[in-house]
């Protein structure tokens, strides 16, 4: 007779001191795991409310400007240098990583409209409502800022600036669209084409000779540097107060317009902006890009930030509170991972760019843990439970009525044209889609 | 698939196609370019890159196969013999010291005896009918509670952990510690012949003499829910551990299986002619075996709900069934245990022990090669090598669990609750396309046609003025309305019919000013 019978050695299955760690024998028999399906449901259906729970994106804020932040911007190699403007003329310096101001000095007189940085992020260039382009030095110190390097009167009002990627030439708009070296006082080229004020201006941060602006006649016209003149121009149905540039794709740009909508436009075919944004509930006030281009944040006069998907009609994110007021600037950090706007009251506000991470390090059994929970999700989202979860937001009251109203608004128009198909001669009320209803012409 | 170690090129070592199998998640999305069925082209890139990742997911996990550490236990026999002549004396005397100590029997006076193994095997609770109940560690022998509750006891059971467990007394159910302290008493289980506990649902579920089936989930201490299931009297009842319904047996030969979802089973099968004496489900859901006391013991494959797969008859009575991890099938008549193994086509007897007294309770102990039976006179385990699973997995169910461990995986296995609703006889269902409320939204969109317009019920105002009020005028307006509720359906119906009729219609030849003379349906297509 042979015969074995189960005996373990308990030694094999039990830590030896108590300073190890406990063995975990692992079987991955799918008979010893029953359930899967249904507790990995759990799993996500627990994971996506923990997201909701640990969704607390405000960061801090940063108080001292005496008025409305006017504008943002980002240092291009350092992550927790900001520099702010506002409408009462001054500067402000801040480092995020701290929360501190290291430096402020009035800069101009009225509004400062716009602030760069130039490409080796020694000096930045600041222009304001007095006419005038200053260059200062950027210093870590927090010594008060006495006098800019160069002052540079232009002849016209100026409105807006913006660096190039990698010369040191820069782009103001204001009544034309001026294009000047950093070492010279006159503008090297001039564009015009019919508009007297265009609101904004941005390089092409791939591409980067092309720059487009934002004109008071409701367009948005593209330029080359290399070209003599303007390159072309499209015109939509209310006017865009900002656009960005897709960082890593050179054809996408994405525009906030006053009719509470975002577009998103290839400049292959500018006709039809390949996607509409929507979900604000007032006009958009400032756009700009995460450093992946998949995403966008967008600030409204709504009081309310949101974050886009380039591909998604809808916004993914909403944030607000009720301590702030109309957005007027809005910045993605450039690691990604953070959000800075600046708003009508006098404040910056730090917000991350994914509600529920967690900041700082990692362990690595947590980061696994995460990514478990992160493809859980992904694989039950379908389900409805865990899509009403993710998909749930806040919002403050204002805001949801507007909604609600901004949908009957569309439901009758939508309703009324259909009325109006049903009842007119085959092919007389053509479909319009969404994405072609808001631009009004094309010009070359 | 090869790998490169140190600049040499090694490949990976093989995989056979059962370990694969046995792993397998299933058929992947068709995506060969000709027969797919997905249009979009990014979607399909998407999809296929999935797909890689799941396919070594499989063939990872079943390499993972290399690094189990135990083996299944055996019983050879000599040659001219065969393994049913072994008596358990002989086992004890032929295996090492540890594995003898497994075999015990403890002579106990309070009359029938019914066991439960915790689900890491590691604990026993045994209950006699006159009210004696003991909870103990049966591997070292330690004993945690010995209690005489003063009652009649009907069943016992382990809750999810083995410092609970729950008793079917008298009347009541009660909760007791691993120390025999009273925590609840349970009135709403009234009368309970039946206990069972579903781990992964935190269920304790419980089949009373009158017929009421009831769920209680033990984590927030609610029933779930409790009915009559009018089967009569439940004396056989089980769980499917693979989708955790009740297996409840009843007299007129029927096995149905109950979720606390519906008062009515989710199926039934009529497996004998007669009374079902005992009923017992694969731990891994692949087989049900049921015995009656025409002799009859069938084997069932209860994923299909088909069958019976073996059907024979043995020679007394089976009155308890145990399956085992490996799927041996202990099979209890009279005094006498019999262990069948189930071979490709035919049951064979493997082994079997003549117990000294009645057997009135049996389970295999999970992960060890242990039977315990519970007689009219104690309790005793049985040898029985090859019965259990050699490899446990140590974050499902791990016997040699320290305090810390249990308590953290208590608090992980609270964290996996399933909820009660997701039990249903497919535990995959979940994670399918719902296509049966998709059937339904069709189902009312086309009963729509068979729709009668609305009856108007109309009632006029009574008014005094002239020449406003009168008989005609009531009925004319009525026939108004008549009208307009007709014409409404009408639309409705056009609405629907346009939708789901899609079948192109042949074009017609066109007569030019001859055409109305065609008939109308002709006249409408062009």
């Amino acid at each position: 007779m042979k015969v074995k019978v189960l005996t373990r050695n308990p030694d094999e299955y039990l830590r030896e001191t108590k300073r190890d760690i406990h063995k975990v024998p692992r079987n991955y028999d799918p008979a010893l795991h029953p359930f899967e399906a249904a507790r990995e449901y759990t799993r996500a259906l627990n994971s996506v409310k923990l997201e909701r729970i640990f969704a607390k994106p405000f960061v801090g804020c940063l108080e001292g400007h005496k008025d409305g932040v006017s504008c943002l911007c980002k240092h291009p190699s350092q992550l927790s240098t900001v520099l702010s403007g506002a409408f009462d003329g001054e500067i402000r310096i801040w480092n995020l990583a701290h929360r501190t101001c290291i430096s402020n000095f009035l800069a101009h007189d009225g509004i400062i409209r716009g602030i760069v940085l130039s490409q080796s992020g020694e000096n930045f260039i600041s222009v304001g409502d007095d006419k005038t382009i200053k260059t200062w030095k950027l210093e870590n110190s927090s010594l008060s800022q006495n006098e800019p390097i160069n002052t540079v009167i232009s002849k016209t009002i100026i409105t807006g600036i913006s660096h190039h990627q990698t010369q040191p030439i820069f782009a103001t708009c204001g009544e034309v669209c001026d294009l000047w070296e950093e070492t010279r006082n006159e503008p090297i080229r001039t564009f015009k084409w019919g508009v007297d004020s265009l609101y904004d201006i941005k390089y092409n941060p791939v591409q980067s000779n092309l720059f487009a602006t934002c004109a008071s006649d409701r367009s948005i016209i593209l330029y080359d540097a290399r070209e003599a003149g303007p390159l072309q121009k499209v015109f939509m149905r209310l006017r865009t107060n900002k656009l960005s540039w897709n960082p890593m794709e050179a054809i996408t740009f994405t525009c906030a317009n006053e009719d509470y909508n975002l577009y998103t436009y290839d400049i292959r075919k500018l006709r039809t902006p390949v996607n509409v944004h929507m979900d604000h509930v007032e006009a958009v006030i400032d756009v700009d890009y995460s450093p992946t281009g998949k995403e966008f944040v967008s600030g409204s006069y709504d009081k309310s930030i949101r974050i886009f998907e380039v591909n998604k009609g809808h916004s993914r994110e909403v944030y607000h509170t009720r301590r702030m007021q109309r957005l007027t600037c809005m910045g993605w950090s450039l690691d990604n991972k953070y959000i800075i706007s600046g708003s009508d009251e006098m404040n910056i506000r730090l917000w991350k760019a994914r509600a529920s991470e967690k900041l700082g390090v990692l362990r690595p059994r947590e980061k696994a843990a995460l990514n478990y929970s992160e493809a859980l999700k992904e694989k039950f989202a379908a389900h409805p439970q865990i899509k009403r979860i993710s998909r749930h937001r806040q919002v403050p009251k204002y805001i949801y009525n507007a909604k609600a109203e901004l949908r009957t608004i569309r439901e009758k128009i939508n309703r009324k044209e259909a009325n109006k198909r049903a009842h007119s001669k085959k092919g007389a009320v053509p479909f319009v889609s969404e994405r072609s209803r808001h631009v009004v012409q094309q010009k070359v | 698939m090869a790998v490169s170690i140190g600049g040499l090129r090694r490949e990976r070592v093989p995989i056979s196609k059962e370990k694969l199998a046995k792993h397998d998640k299933g058929e992947g999305i068709d995506l060969k370019a000709k027969s797919t069925r997905i249009k979009n082209k990014v979607i399909r890139q998407k999809l296929k890159r999935k797909e890689v990742v799941y396919n070594n997911t499989v063939k990872d996990t079943a390499r993972t196969e290399l690094l189990l550490t135990e083996d299944y236990g055996c019983l050879e026999a000599d040659c001219g013999e065969v393994t049913v002549q072994y008596k358990q004396k002989q086992i004890v005397d032929n295996v090492d010291i540890t594995a003898a100590a497994k075999r015990f029997t403890l002579n106990l006076e309070f009359g029938p005896y019914y066991i439960k193994y915790t689900r890491n095997g590691r604990h026993l609770v045994l209950g006699g009918r006159k009210g004696h109940v003991a909870a103990l560690d049966w591997v070292t022998k330690k004993l945690a509670c010995e209690i005489n509750v003063m009652e009649s006891i009907h069943d016992v059971s382990w809750l999810h952990i083995e410092t609970m467990f729950a008793v079917a007394q008298k009347d009541w159910v009660f909760i007791y510690d691993n120390q025999g302290i009273e925590l609840h008493c349970l009135k709403a289980m009234y009368k309970v012949s039946r206990l069972e506990f579903l781990p992964y649902h935190f269920l304790l579920a419980s089949g009373s003499k009158e017929g009421y089936l009831a769920w209680l989930d033990v984590s927030i201490g609610k029933f779930v829910n409790s009915f009559n299931s009018k089967v009569g009297k439940i004396a056989v009842m089980t769980q499917n551990p693979t989708n955790a319904m009740l297996c409840v047996g009843d007299t007129k030969g029927v096995v149905s299986m109950w979720s606390p979802n519906s008062k009515n089973p989710l199926a039934k099968m009529l497996c004998h002619t007669q009374t079902v004496a005992a009923c017992a489900v694969h731990p891994y859901g692949t087989y049900m075996a049921t015995s009656c006391p025409d002799r009859s013991v069938k084997i069932w494959d209860i994923r299909q709900l088909a069958g019976p797969m073996h059907s024979y008859y043995v020679r007394a009575p089976v009155e308890h069934l145990s399956y085992s991890q490996t799927g041996q099938l202990a099979m209890a008549m009279g005094n006498v245990v019999e262990v069948y193994r189930l071979s490709t086509d035919e049951m064979k007897p493997y082994m079997r022990h003549r117990a000294d007294w009645t057997v009135t309770s049996m389970q295999f102990c999970p992960y060890e090669d242990i039977l315990g039976i519970g007689t009219t006179k104690g309790v005793s385990s049985l040898l029985i090598p090859g019965s259990g699973e050699p490899n446990f997995d140590g974050l499902e169910s791990n016997p040699f669990q320290t305090k810390s461990q249990r308590r953290e995986a208590e608090v992980k296995a609270l964290l996996d609750k399933i909820q009660p609703e997701l039990i249903c006889l497919d535990p995959v269902a979940i994670a399918e396309v719902d296509t049966s409320t998709f059937k339904n939204k069709i189902e009312t969109k086309n009963s729509v046609l068979y729709l009668k317009p609305k009856n108007i019920d109309f009632k006029p105002r009574r008014t005094k003025a002239k020449g406003k009020g009168g008989t005609a005028k009531v009925v004319k307006t009525k026939k108004i309305l008549k009208e307009l509720s007709r014409k409404e359906t009408i639309d409705m119906l056009r609405q629907t019919d346009s939708r789901s009729d899609t079948r192109k219609t042949k074009p017609q030849k066109d007569y030019g000013i001859l055409n109305r003379f065609l008939p109308k349906s002709n006249k409408k297509s062009n």
